[in-house]
């Protein structure tokens, strides 16, 4: 294919532009039925997310865990496989995150951090490698095992921190971990932490293995057609585990910098659907590390203006789900978008 | 009606309305910020709720409410509330322990409440309920009720405020009836009614015919095993009597409805006090439901029991453990 600046432009950037657009006007139409006025919601929504620093760091704080589960649906969706259980490997990381914060004391901080977030990918990578190995070598199909393996993480986690791990709290929760696993804070009182920087030099690290090495022209040759690659040479089921293994241990990374920066703790079901919202932040960024980044910060976005336009307006909280709900269909449905942009150019 | 005398009614209603608003509430603003089960759980955050909106109609206070999503959102809404000068923020539920402690240090001239936990801070109001006191009384209209000798006690997640439920009634059936035996279960969940009704049919088979659900959402199955299997189930936090009428013998009411309210009415007479606030039986901030479908079921020597003790406890000549 042929890289002329405006096919990027066009269908790279612009359509899901596009959508959002679309999803906000199509979005006011909800506001107005709810009898509020949708110029006060969206000034609302757009300086409580992006008007202020205070704001701003929200958003990026929102969105440094849906890089990682962005990145881990993305990527095993270039090896053509549906990863629906980040969700499960976000917990099962978060769990690994918080023993090893709880854990070890007396490591200094340069070392006790990079251990749990180490930890934390370990699990994960080994929970994704499950359907992985099932998929490769008996070929069950990954969406039924990465859902079922969801289900399995959090009774698991729910188990453990009402018995083993649960801490001095009334709530079901652990203690929080020891002062050198915790992420630093970069603008305090703000939540951001450390984790933005491990988030983009994680997209940079997916962005290198898929278009720079072999293992990922592998991974992608195995997701345009299986049969082809492996007519080419290529271990087609050794690079499905690989996927899988590389997809659970990114989404375990949202779980440490959830158990280790945001929360410093393991708290029940911390997760409010971070895994599945990265499935929305891949599609949204055309499965691309640096698209996932973009896409991640638009739903941070949408998610810190919409919790202060539940506080400050009369309209839902539910009406941010539907604008989510709205940009999907419209990327989803990116035909559309193209068409209309085609016949802008064509007339123009 | 002709359209002057409706506009006179009108005008004269609403200087009725503003006469009786007192002059200093004009100023007061309280928000809150509820726990995530939200708006509409018929239990928790709805009571919650209703005391606000008495204390509006009351006072005519300033408010705002927020319904997070996700327990990370706890702290931001807190923080953006103190931030813009409320008077008073409410956190309802111990699931803003954490979150509150902080904020209520980085803003220490405002005032916070939180109910069902502690934050010793000394701008902190800190709203308990003694549910094992009315739990005690659950447990002696259960034991004189029971006709096997044995009632159950269905528990929704282990944890210090249930077992407050659970140890007040085991003292309330002891009291009244030593020789009833208590069967003891916990779901593992607020929110799994197909576990509470599969417990409340084992603890039924074992012999249960009085079941106690302290469970939450999880307690709906146990009522729901109740109306089937026709034995009694007694429901809690909010009246739940009507969920299955004449199955449901009581509810233990929790009322944070009354706690909410008397903390606005304090802060708008000027009286905020933080520290621990306790809602017991003297102060009428847990007790039964009226009752409405049973009354007639229940004999008058049960009744009577049942506010022998409730005197008791409020005059402070029987004391119920909390653990």
């Amino acid at each position: 294919m042929k890289w002329n600046l405006k096919n990027i432009e066009y269908t790279g950037i612009l359509a899901p532009l596009l959508s959002v657009v679309l999803a906000l006007l199509v979005g006011s139409v909800f506001i107005l039925m709810t009898g509020s006025s949708p110029l006060e919601a969206y000034t609302v929504l757009f300086q409580q997310s992006l008007g202020s620093w205070d704001a701003f760091a929200l958003t990026l704080q929102r969105a440094t865990p849906l890089v990682f589960t962005g990145l881990a649906v993305a990527f095993a969706f270039r090896c053509g496989l549906f990863n629906i259980g980040a969700e499960g490997q976000l917990y099962m990381g978060g769990l690994a995150a918080v023993w090893v914060g709880l854990t070890f004391a007396g490591l200094p901080r340069f070392i006790h951090i990079p251990f749990a977030i180490a930890a934390a990918m370990l699990l994960a990578g080994i929970w994704g490698s499950i359907p992985g190995i099932l998929k490769a070598k008996l070929g069950v199909h990954e969406v039924i095992n990465t859902i079922m393996l969801n289900f399995i993480a959090y009774y698991l986690t729910d188990f453990l921190v009402i018995g083993p791990l649960h801490g001095g709290r009334a709530g079901p929760e652990t203690d929080r971990v020891l002062e050198t696993a915790r992420l630093a804070r970069l603008m305090p009182p703000s939540r951001v932490t450390t984790a933005i920087f491990i988030a983009i030099a994680a997209a940079i690290v997916v962005y290198f293995i898929l278009f720079r090495t072999k293992l990922g022209y592998e991974i992608r040759a195995v997701g345009i057609n299986p049969d082809g690659a492996q007519y080419g040479g290529i271990n087609v089921s050794r690079n499905i585990i690989l996927a899988m293994v590389i997809s659970g241990s990114l989404a375990g990374l949202a779980g440490a910098e959830q158990v280790l920066g945001l929360h410093t703790r393991f708290i029940q079901r911390f997760s409010p659907d971070l895994g599945f919202m990265g499935i929305a932040v891949a599609l949204l960024g055309r499965n691309h590390p640096f698209g996932v980044l973009l896409a991640a910060l638009l739903f941070g976005a949408l998610n810190a203006g919409g919790a202060a336009m539940d506080r400050m307006t009369d309209v839902p909280r539910e009406l941010i789900v539907i604008i989510q709900a709205l940009i999907i269909f419209f990327v989803a449905a990116d035909q559309l978008i193209r068409g209309i942009l085609k016949r802008r150019r064509r007339a123009a | 009606m002709s359209k002057r005398l409706s506009v006179v009614l009108v005008a004269a209603m609403m200087l009725v309305a503003l006469l009786s608003v007192p002059a200093l509430a004009d100023d007061v603003s309280v928000s809150i910020v509820f726990s995530t089960g939200g708006l509409g759980d018929q239990s928790f955050n709805d009571a919650a709720y209703r005391g606000l909106e008495e204390a509006v109609a009351d006072f005519g206070i300033d408010f705002s409410f927020v319904e997070p999503t996700d327990v990370a959102e706890m702290e931001e809404h807190l923080r953006a509330y103190a931030q813009a000068g409320y008077d008073l923020v409410i956190a309802v539920g111990f699931q803003q322990e954490s979150a509150l402690e902080v904020v209520s240090e980085d803003y220490v001239n405002t005032r916070f409440a939180i109910i069902d936990a502690v934050v010793d801070n000394p701008n902190v109001a800190n709203l308990l309920f003694a549910e094992h006191e009315g739990s005690f009384l659950v447990g002696i209209l259960a034991a004189m009720m029971s006709e096997t000798g044995t009632v159950g006690f269905v528990g929704g997640i282990e944890s210090p405020v249930i077992t407050r439920f659970q140890v007040g009634f085991e003292q309330g059936v002891a009291w009244a009836e030593p020789d009833v035996n208590v069967i003891v279960n916990y779901a593992g969940s607020f929110g799994d009614p197909g576990r509470g009704k599969e417990l409340a049919i084992s603890q039924n088979e074992r012999g249960a015919d009085v079941i106690y659900h302290a469970s939450g959402g999880t307690g709906n199955g146990v009522i729901e095993a109740a109306a089937e299997g026709g034995f009694y189930a007694i429901g809690v936090d909010s009246d739940q009597d009507h969920l299955a009428e004449g199955t449901v013998l009581t509810s233990m009411l929790k009322k944070v409805d009354v706690a909410v309210y008397n903390l606005i009415s304090d802060l708008v007479d000027g009286h905020f006090e933080p520290g621990i606030h306790t809602f017991g039986i003297a102060n009428d901030g847990v007790g039964l439901s009226e009752m409405r479908f049973t009354r007639d079921i229940i004999p008058e020597e049960v009744l009577a029991a049942v506010e022998e003790a409730r005197t008791k406890i409020a005059a402070g000549e029987l004391e119920v453990a909390d653990r």
